[in-house]
């Protein structure tokens, strides 16, 4: 153990001592968590939206200003005909259209029903999608309202609807950044694991110091604790300021549940992950390579890892590639406790998967760095 | 002078695929002897090197470091050798002081010794100004004495140097000489490859490769008889000449 002090205390020095590392390990992190929730945010506001109001009655007039104070439309264009508000989303001025036919008001009240026309630019899927079911929403709460003034004055139309209450639990009012900063988190942990420890490794590559390493008795364990021991540190460090200096003093994420779990937990996540970028510097000569590939292998984390997207609406083939990928289980890990206030027995699963991680990465990593080739 | 053998080779060889790079070489070097490896460039000189020193495994052949075999028992071997490689290997972000303790320490010098060590080998090479500068700010002769002293640091039974001169002023390989010269005498084999032939006039023998093989091993004075030359320059030139591959 007397050499792993010797590698340890050398370790520490060169990385306090490197003027441009200490900023990328703590400034950088924790300012893309200040910054990526305010502008990774799903919610779609400010739509904007072009009406061809066709029969200018009341109806159609409430129906727009109902659209209007819903706050997220923004209108573009009020025209008289389509062919005026195409012009509009041919130029982006508009997202959507709304055209209303002539004699909207006689028909509905006379025959009870009357068709609307949406047109939706929907080369941002998401914006069309949202933009289209919020209007949907919003005419069939004036689609209601109406009924009901409807069955007032003719008595015996009977009126039936079928009226749904939710409640949202764990995340009451759908805040997106509640979901989104306990997984961004998870995500700057994974950086440091994956970038920091390999990349230093290969550097003495490059520099040739490992081969003094080399030529020495020094144990190869040792070797590799001495590098995997300053940056678990600082993983749990970076995560503990981000933690309780953002995602809680900033953002108001009280955790549910148990903060012993959660960090033992990430101690484990960060072997793991550790283990898999020594495991890249076992394979890479140089910065250059090592940098490429975990770049690589850090958009197949963030991407498949659920942290955007739901696992569950993935392909089938996708959804095998998120689940053996270890941020999977730590997002999923840290969303739960978090959030939810899992305990033990919900991420039991959780935590053999990711031992068993920390056991392939490390060992493989082991095993391929070689000493004597 | 004893003749114990501390270095023997027989028949090592080293395949990088098709390429032959150390081909059959067999030589024996006695305790205490300061052994000069020469050769041209890409004469295979720092590959046999890196095998002597359990870095690379050879392909076929023998090979007994300090009593201890190249193939089976290479983690020995390191710590009975020291080892000064052609590009400088020491941590340029840490002080002097530091790179001793290190590298000390990772050899397993007890505190006391490193204390001992780190203040005497300072005291040597008249570094205790500069004790705490950076290694990254010495001047290149200064950190190859420092690289040096580091190899010898835990008393190793040979050290091998790998062209520890290149591009250090004539004063200062006067004086990186004469730290070889003290560490012979202390019992420490050397094993050095040099480009300058007026070092391999200081070494007791010099083997000269060419082509991956051993061409000529002999006392710089028997060589120069030998080949009927008046320096070991002459000598080089005579033998590198034969060299088919280049």
């Amino acid at each position: 153990m007397r050499p792993l002090k010797f590698l340890l205390k050398k370790e520490f020095k060169q990385i306090f001592r490197n003027k441009a590392l200490l900023p990328m390990i703590f400034v950088m992190p924790l300012l893309q968590l200040l910054v990526m929730p305010l502008a990774a945010d799903y919610e779609v506001k400010n739509i904007n939206i072009s009406i061809v109001d066709n029969d200018q009655s009341s109806y159609s007039k409430e129906l727009t200003s109902k659209i209007l104070a819903s706050g997220y439309f923004q209108l573009s264009g009020y025209t008289h005909s389509f062919k005026e508000s195409f012009k509009l989303i041919e130029s982006d001025q508009a997202d959507l259209i709304l055209e209303i036919p002539h004699n909207f008001e006689k028909n509905l009240s006379r025959n009870g029903f009357e068709k609307l026309f949406i047109a939706v630019n929907a080369i941002n899927g998401t914006k069309a999608g949202l933009g289209g079911s919020y209007l949907n929403s919003i005419i069939s709460d004036f689609n209601q309202s109406i009924s009901i003034k409807a069955s007032k004055n003719t008595p015996d139309l009977e009126f039936k609807s079928i009226d749904i209450a939710s409640l949202n639990w764990y995340n009451p009012y759908m805040n997106y950044k509640i979901f989104m900063v306990p997984a961004l988190l998870a995500i700057i942990v994974t950086m440091i694991g994956v970038y920091m420890c390999g990349l230093n490794i290969v550097k003495e590559k490059e520099i040739g110091t490992i081969e003094q390493i080399n030529v020495s008795p020094i144990k190869k364990h040792h070797y590799i604790l001495g590098k995997l021991i300053p940056f678990w540190i600082i993983g749990i460090v970076v995560f503990t300021i981000g933690f309780f200096g953002i995602s809680w003093l900033v953002y108001g994420i009280v955790p549910l549940g148990n903060l012993f779990l959660l960090y033992a937990y990430l101690g484990l996540f960060l072997v793991a992950l550790l283990g898999f970028g020594l495991l890249i510097s076992t394979y890479s000569e140089t910065q250059q390579q090592a940098m490429s590939v975990s770049f690589f292998f850090m958009m197949i984390f963030i991407l498949m890892s659920g942290l955007f997207t739901s696992i569950d609406a993935m392909p089938d083939w996708a959804q095998k590639i998120a689940y053996i990928n270890p941020v999977t289980y730590f997002i999923e890990v840290i969303r739960m406790v978090v959030l939810k206030g899992s305990g033990l027995v919900n991420i039991t699963k959780h935590i053999f998967i990711m031992i068993g991680f920390a056991i392939l990465f490390n060992t493989w990593a082991i095993i391929n760095y070689r000493k004597t080739t | 002078m004893e003749t114990e053998t501390v270095i023997k080779a027989v028949d090592l060889t080293k395949k990088f695929g098709n390429f032959t790079a150390v081909d059959n070489i067999s030589f024996e070097v006695n305790k205490g002897e300061i052994f000069g490896f020469l050769g041209a460039n890409g004469a295979g000189k720092t590959t046999a090197m890196r095998m002597l020193c359990g870095l690379s495994k050879p392909t076929s052949g023998v090979a007994n470091i300090a009593g201890f075999d190249v193939y089976t028992e290479t983690e020995k071997i390191k710590s009975h050798i020291g080892y000064m490689s052609q590009k400088f290997s020491l941590y340029e972000d840490l002080t002097i002081a530091e790179n001793i303790n290190f590298f000390g320490g990772i050899y397993g010098l007890s505190d006391k010794e490193l204390k001992e060590q780190s203040n005497s080998l300072i005291e040597k090479l008249d570094l205790s100004k500069n004790a705490n500068k950076l290694v990254g700010e010495l001047p290149l002769g200064w950190k190859q004495k420092l690289a040096f002293s580091v190899a010898i640091i835990h008393k190793p039974s040979i050290v091998f140097l790998d062209e520890p001169t290149g591009g250090v002023d004539p004063i200062t390989r006067r004086q990186f000489w004469d730290m070889i010269y003290d560490a012979a005498e202390s019992g420490i084999t050397i094993f050095i490859t040099t480009h300058y032939m007026d070092e391999a006039e200081y070494c007791n023998r010099v083997s000269m490769m060419v082509d991956g093989k051993i061409a000529a091993l002999d006392s710089p004075s028997n060589l120069k008889e030998q080949y009927g030359a008046a320096t070991m320059d002459d000598v080089f030139y005579y033998l590198a000449r034969q060299a088919k591959r280049s």
